[in-house]
Formats: C-alpha cells, structure tokens, sequence
C-alpha cells in the first residue's frame, strides 16, 4: 500500500507510529535536536568525549594477513571494536546523554539486546551522572550475562523482560511502556537506527563519524575512496553511520548483511530485508518479520545484537531503491568468520560484526587484488566468549 | 454526524452520560463474544470498543495485555474477528468500535478491511499507534462512511495540538487520563479534571475519558467533567472473573447520580 511522504521520511518508510502521548516527547526531541545540530558548541563538547573519552579516532587498518590469506581484494576494518565499551554502540550514547542534558532531562532509559547498547548508555550515564534503567529481554540477560554485570556496576537498574521471546524486541516494547508513563522527565536513548522520527535521524547522525573517518582515513592510506563497504545490520547503526558518508559515491558498493540465523528458509533467522513485508513496527514503516495477520514474529540470530524482526527505515529505503545491496550470512558462518579473523589477525571481533567478516571474505574472494573493501567491525568478541564456547562445543579444534 | 456520535449527544441531551465499555475480542474464546457484546448492550452501554490482540501491544496495560495474550493463545487475529462479526451483523445495535494497533490493518490490506468493516456496519476505529501525523491516508479513505476515525488526546498533548486534533475529529473525542498505562486510585487529580475541562473547552465533539478508570467513584468523578468514560481493564478483568455483576455495577454507579444510556 501507499504510504504519503512526510518529514521523517526515507522514500515510504520511516514516520511516527506512536500513541499520542508520545509525540510531543518526539516533537520536543526533534527540536531539541535541531538546535543542537545548529550549535558548534555541541558539536564541540561531543567531539571532545569522542576523542578524550571513547577514543577515537579509532584507526582503518589493513589486514594485511587475512587479504593474503584470501587472496582476493585488500580488507580493511574500521576498529569501531577498539572504542571504550567495545563496540559503536557508545558513539550514539554518549550523543543522546549530550542531548538530553541540553533537554534538562536528568532520567535515561534504554533497551539492549546484546547488552552492548546498555552498557555503553549506562557508561555514558555514568560519566554525566544521569539515572540509568536499561531493559532487556531475559533470554539476552542468559546470553550476555557479563554484560547486565556491567551496567550494574555502571550503576544502571536492569530490568528484566519475559514477555514474548524475552529477546530485544520484547525489551523495546516495554521501553515504550516505560516512556508513556514517563514521558515528562525522561529521555529514551534508542540504541540503532530504528523506531519513530526523529530518531533514526539522530542515531544515524551520531554514527556518521564512522564513515566520516574512514572516508578520510583510505583516502590517506589509498589515495582513493573503497571499491566496497561491508556493515552488519541488526537495527542498522553501523551500518548507516558507514554508508552514509559514501551514498552518493556510486563507486563505492555498498553491502548490508543480515543474521540468517538458521538459514532463511528455516525461518529461523533475522533478515527483515530478505523475508520480511512492510508494515508498523515500534513507531516506523519498515520490512518487518510478520506473520499474514501482521502479528510481529520473532527473530533468531546466535548474536543477540542482530536479533531484531525489523530493519531500519532509511535501510529499507536504500534497498528498495537499489543503492545498498543486503545479503546475509547464518549462524554457522558467522562463527567461521570469527575464527579466521581471531586466527589471522588476533582480533576477536562480536558476533554481530562476524557476520560482516564472513560476507566480505567472500566478496573479497572474487575481487582484483588492487580492489579494497572496507569492514566495520563494529564490536569486540568479548561479551560472546561463552556463546562462542557453547556453540564450538566447548573447545576450538 | 456519523452515528457514533449521534449516539453519545441523545445520551447527553437526554441528562445523561455515554458509557464506553472495552473488552477484549477472543479472550475466553470468540464464540464469547457474541454474548458479552449483547450483554454489555443490555448493561446500557452507549458503544462498545472491541480489542482486537496484538503481538506487541505498546499502548495497554498489564490487564489487557494478558488477555490479549490469552486471545493470542486462543488463535484470534483481527481478520476472525471480522468474521465473527460478520456472523453477529444486526444482532447488536450498539454502535461497535474496534480498537486495533495498525499494522494487523496493513496486513489485512487497509481498502479490504475498510469494507469489510462497512458491510459489518462498524461504527469506529481507534488506532492507538496512528496519531495525527499518520492518519491522513485512512482518514481519506473513511471519507462519506459511517466509520469514525476516534482519535486520542493525552495528558501531554499541547493545547494546539488539542486544537487541530479536534478539528478533525470524528465521533468523539478519546481524552486519555493518565500518563501511564495503568490506573489503580481512587479519583484522579486536578491536573486530569483540568485537563478534561480544556479538551472539553476546545472540542466540538463529545469527549469521553478513558485509560485507568476502575472504579464506580472514578466513574463518576470524571462522567462530571466530560460527555462519558470509557472503561476497559476493569470490565477485561471482571468478564475473565466471569464477575458479570461488577460490569454491570460499573455501569449504573451509585444512586442513580451517573446515569448511562439513552432510554
Ligand atoms: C557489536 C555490535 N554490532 C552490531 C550491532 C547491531 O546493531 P546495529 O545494526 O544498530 O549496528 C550490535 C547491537 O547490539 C552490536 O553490539
């Protein structure tokens, strides 16, 4: 069906499907966040944390021994893995708790999935005082167990959620939940690309420094922009915050990978993109996992970070008007991906961005040597040491 | 004037109050709902509002979630809902209303439903997850019908944006009276009354509150400020009790002082 365009807008996705008590939160947050975009001194006071707090700028660096290894196209990773709390997930963070102080909001919440989106808000929280509650599914809390130890000692409360699949999606609604009955003095950092105006917006914005960098960075290295850019997509953070920067280089191939789970035709998988159909998901039009009465299925990925039924509006768009190619990778190879990163470069890099390893191995395979790819690698592997010890059976071989 | 709100203005120029009641559709079973609609219509009630379950119900509270749960588990979907309602047609004469999230509409297909709804003589959609912002496309389409797009205003709605959601209200105006998702006090506070009273000085249609009211002393103290109430996890709860008797309690509060219904 036809959907009018409208601000918050990526081509017929994206808007603002959310009970009424909600929008003059989204309304007031969308000003709020205008006048900050417009004020350098925001802009200032971010790039500070970035640098002297988070790290940045995180280096592109050239795995010289996995492209040797595979014989094919150069591979470059863009270690968002090396930034404070170990993934790109702080990036936004520690945008948002900027932001809601300029709002006078003293009250955070967020969802998490694999926990890496709490525990970077419960960082951020941390650092600038703020009250901190985090809601996450209680199969994650099993899965990411160290993570939830984290925001606590973070000083962050973590609730539980056992509703439906007690997995992100579960968490998201009760964060929704939440934010209705406090909408007042409470500001909700959503952790990826998702959920209603203006919030993919602003996510992708504080994620733009990742491409923004690496844009930089190869042309320094290279002297030329990439032949191919690869990103896993859970709600698609780090992946838009990469592409966005390059979208309009049409050289430049583009490549979103999903978490297949199973195997697509398991049905047992997280590729919204691949199998999903468009409708309403936590406020934004969206390929979403659905059944045909249009009740929300659930999504399975061995990361917890990828397990999300939907995809995010402006990746929706990108893909339906051809510009992003999104392909997907299942449990299985995602663990091989891990490996061979771990075993020829001494990076253990998260589930989530072992999706995008395997995918650009791959690629790369069937790529000319004087071709460069480019990997956000968008986390470390700690948090997954005993997810990955389980499914290798307890030891590597 | 689309029939709903013809409804609730006889109930008001008659001295009286409109009374919504909420129930939950294919929680205890679909071949239910046939009984409990006419008994709610029995009860006095003014319109009925009919949930329909969703997987991912962010706008209810714990009540209502469970029974659509219990709905869900029963395999209801709006789509059998519609059937049975198609099988009830002119046994109820209340006007119905069905309460859904929107993406079970989108899956349905949004023309299709429309008309499924218009052969069944639906009287209202309340769409919890479609404010203003969104509604514009079946807003056009319900254009000429007598289905009324009922919209919802909140504790935090702005006074202009009460205004413009006003203007293109139809049927009657859905005055949400907590923040929050659930209720549980006694009466509520003056912040609620005054905020009723302001819906009510800029609406040009009847205004009913709803959200968090469970109570006969609840009942009343908002009926005084608005055109009705519209009571839900209350009547969920009673009817998955199987306690018949405080639905009707609820219905014809104490003394006569809040009288509901048109007779
Ligand atoms: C390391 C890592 N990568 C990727 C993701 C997926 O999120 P997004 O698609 O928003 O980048 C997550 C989510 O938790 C993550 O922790």
């Amino acid at each position: 069906m036809a959907i009018e365009m409208r601000r918050g807008r990526y081509g017929k996705f994206g808007g603002q499907y959310v009970p009424e008590t909600l929008m003059t939160a989204l309304i007031e947050l969308e000003k709020a966040y205008e006048e900050a975009k417009a004020d350098p001194a925001f802009a200032e006071e971010l790039d500070y944390y970035l640098r002297d707090f988070v790290g940045r700028e995180n280096p592109l660096y050239f795995a010289e021994r996995l492209t040797a290894k595979i014989g094919g196209a150069k591979i470059f990773l863009k270690r968002e893995d090396l930034n404070h709390t170990g993934a790109h997930k702080i990036n936004n963070s520690l945008g948002q708790a900027l932001l809601a102080i300029r709002m006078g909001k003293k009250k955070i919440f967020a969802e998490t999935g694999a926990g890496q989106h709490g525990v970077a808000t419960a960082t951020a929280c941390a650092l600038f005082g703020l009250e901190c509650v985090v809601f996450m599914g209680k199969e994650d809390i099993r899965r990411q167990e160290l993570n939830v130890f984290r925001m606590e000692l973070l000083g962050a409360k973590v609730v539980s959620v056992d509703k439906g699949s007690g997995t992100l999606k579960d968490a998201v609604n009760e964060a929704l939940r939440y934010w209705v009955a406090n909408v007042e003095d409470t500001h909700y950092i959503l952790g990826s690309a998702l959920g209603p105006h203006p919030f993919p917006e602003i996510v992708r914005d504080f994620q733009r420094v990742i491409g923004v960098e690496t844009r930089r960075q190869i042309v320094e290295k290279e002297g030329r922009l990439p032949d191919a850019i690869v990103a896993c997509i859970g709600g698609g953070s780090n992946a838009i915050g990469m592409f966005h920067p390059f979208v309009e280089d049409e050289a430049v191939a583009l490549y979103g990978v999903e978490a297949a789970g199973s195997g697509i035709a398991t049905g047992r998988h997280a590729a919204a993109i691949a199998d999903g159909k468009e409708g309403v998901l936590h406020g934004s039009y969206m390929y979403v996992l659905q059944d045909e009465d249009g009740f929300i299925q659930e999504a399975h990925s061995i990361s917890a970070g990828l397990d999300y039924p939907a995809v995010g509006p402006e990746h929706c768009h990108l893909h339906s008007i051809g510009r992003v190619t999104y392909s997907s990778v299942t449990d299985a190879e995602a663990l091989e991906g891990l490996q061979i990163l771990s075993r020829t470069e001494g990076i253990i890099p998260a589930l989530e961005s072992a999706h995008a390893i395997r995918f650009a191995v791959e690629l790369a395979k069937d790529m000319r040597q004087d071709e460069i790819v480019v990997v956000c690698l968008s986390g470390r592997g700690d948090k997954d040491m005993q997810t990955v010890r389980e499914a290798l059976g307890g030891g590597v071989e | 004037m689309k029939t709903v709100e013809k409804r609730i203005r006889e109930c008001v120029s008659n001295g009286k109050k409109a009374f919504v009641p909420y129930m939950m559709a294919g929680d205890g079973g679909l071949d239910t709902l046939h009984h409990k609609l006419i008994f709610l219509e029995k009860c006095g009630a003014t319109a009925i509002e009919i949930g329909i379950p969703f997987s991912d119900p962010v706008a209810d509270g714990e009540v209502i979630q469970q029974a659509g749960e219990r709905a869900l588990a029963n395999g209801v979907s709006l789509r059998k809902v519609v059937e049975e309602l198609s099988g009830i047609k002119g046994k109820v004469s209340v006007p119905l209303i069905l309460m859904t999230y929107l993406n079970p509409i989108l899956a349905f297909d949004m023309k299709l439903f429309i008309d499924r709804c218009l052969e069944i003589g639906i009287g209202g959609l309340i769409i919890p997850d479609l404010p203003l912002e969104e509604d514009g496309l079946l807003r056009e389409r319900l254009e000429g019908t007598d289905i009324a797009l009922i919209p919802l205003v909140s504790l935090t709605s702005s006074d202009d944006r009460i205004q413009d959601i006003a203007v293109k209200a139809e049927g009657f105006i859905y005055a949400v009276t907590v923040n929050g998702i659930t209720g549980g006090r006694d009466h509520f506070g003056e912040e609620v009354v005054e905020h009723l009273k302001r819906v009510k000085a800029v609406s040009p249609l009847p205004v009913l509150a709803g959200f968090g009211i469970s109570r006969p002393s609840q009942v009343e103290q908002l009926g005084e400020c608005t055109d009705g109430v519209i009571v839900g996890s209350a009547i969920v709860d009673a009817f998955y009790r199987d306690d018949l008797e405080s639905v009707r309690s609820l219905m014809n509060t104490s003394d006569g002082k809040f009288k509901i219904g048109i007779s």
